[in-house]
């Protein structure tokens, strides 16, 4: 399944936070699209992904928005 | 077979909870860390907001480390439970308005709940007693574990022999010959530590990871409180005292002022809670105003506003104001002059 989150407006940590707390709502290889206006959330989701097992799949800047779309790992 | 123990890490983002940390992982231990958003935590957002601070690397120190580390973060927003911590601290404020030792108190029970939540066995942060002047002494340091509910399951890895032996400790879950003594202000052991591990970039908040530890901060927030009679906050208003310069020109309103493009688009944000002005005839700063205005004082609000734009030397400036509800006034005013910007004006 494909999911969207909205964390426009939102500063670091929360686009990690909301993002994590989706994240522990959903299956291995459901994939999450999350949009952020914070540039830190370029950096901070990968890391979050790196750290706990989720796959970072883009990663792209359009215009004053960033899109970080994650696989769902399998919690390892 | 032995019983594979499991610590939940207190994770500042600083070198004191990384070092407590490699110390576990070194007895075997399975880490993951914790850390706690409150608000007021700094983690870049000034640095986020600001246009001209973007091309900077940035990056979460708590991340960092557990990255650093190997070990997983769990980032937990405490934001309204931590009300009652900065509004009602039971023993009191430090220099501003850092309640910390009620917060010490706050995040180790918090930490407490997730151990006994995730089936976890014991707690570590990485105080070193001595080293805080409020929240890490020989006196406070056993009132974190009383009034935490952590009591010995509670161990500080870089600090352990000055301190009473704690249940992992006694229970042989880790051995106390291999904690260390570290005590006072003195960062050279830690320094030296870490250039052993190999960690050679890291942080050191040192107090300065907490917003209410900051003079300039802890006075606007004090303001905001007398300001609307009540001592209340939400995520918006301790967001809005990190950003712009903040002007208070008559009791019952203040200005916040963007000081370039980011801040200004960060405000944007806002325009469905707040009045705001900008100048239409020249290029200038969007200004929120905080509070409720009479006639009298939007026009003061538009002659601030013209005075920090670019037509702040022009006879006469053209000022919209917009409001929440999206109707809108033109104000034709002279902007004031430097002198007429009162010095307790600022926040």
């Amino acid at each position: 399944m494909h999911y969207q989150l909205d964390t426009r407006r939102l500063l670091c940590p929360m686009p990690v936070i909301r993002t994590q707390d989706k994240v522990n709502t959903l299956n291995a290889g459901d994939t999450l699209e999350v949009i952020c206006t914070d540039p830190g959330a370029l950096n901070d989701i990968p890391a979050w992904c790196r750290i706990n097992g989720h796959k970072v799949i883009t990663s792209k800047q359009q215009a004053d928005e960033y899109i970080v779309t994650i696989e769902v790992g399998d919690g390892a | 077979m032995t019983k594979q123990r499991k610590a939940v890490a207190l994770i500042s983002g600083g070198l004191d909870s990384m070092l407590a940390v490699k110390l576990m992982q070194e007895q075997g231990i399975h880490v993951e860390g914790i850390n706690f958003f409150t608000g007021f935590c700094v983690e870049g957002h000034t640095h986020a907001i600001r246009k001209r601070d973007q091309a900077k690397p940035k990056r979460n120190n708590a991340l960092w480390v557990a990255e650093q580390l190997g070990i997983k973060l769990h980032i937990v927003d405490v934001i309204e439970p931590y009300k009652d911590v900065v509004l009602n601290p039971k023993h009191g404020y430090g220099a501003n308005l850092n309640p910390c030792l009620d917060c010490k108190c706050f995040m180790v029970g918090r930490a407490l709940q997730w151990m006994q939540e995730h089936e976890f066995d014991f707690i570590i942060t990485g105080e070193v007693v001595g080293q805080r002047p409020m929240s890490q002494r020989a006196d406070t340091m056993p009132i974190v574990q009383e009034e935490s509910g952590a009591g010995d399951l509670l161990v500080r890895p870089l600090c352990a022999k000055n301190l009473p032996p704690t249940l992992p400790e006694r229970e042989g879950w880790i051995d106390r010959d291999k904690l260390l003594g570290l005590s006072g202000r003195n960062r050279k052991p830690q320094i030296a530590l870490a250039r052993q591990y190999g960690f050679d970039d890291f942080a050191s908040p040192a107090g300065g990871c907490c917003f209410l530890t900051d003079e300039n901060y802890a006075h606007k927030l004090s303001d905001l409180w007398q300001a609307r009679h009540s001592r209340e906050y939400d995520l918006d208003d301790i967001m809005l005292l990190k950003v712009g310069r903040h002007l208070r020109p008559r009791p019952n309103f203040k200005l916040i002022i963007g000081r370039e493009e980011g801040e200004n688009k960060f405000l944007e944000g806002y325009r469905k809670q707040f009045i705001h002005l900008r100048s239409v005839s020249h290029t200038g700063p969007l200004v929120l105003i905080d509070g409720e205005v009479n006639d009298e004082d939007l026009s003061l609000a538009a002659q601030v506003t013209a005075r920090y734009g670019h037509g702040k030397t022009a006879e006469q400036v053209e000022v919209e104001a917009v409001f929440p509800d999206g109707h809108s006034r033109q104000l034709s005013v002279t902007p004031l002059a430097p002198a007429e910007i009162q010095s307790d004006w600022h926040l």
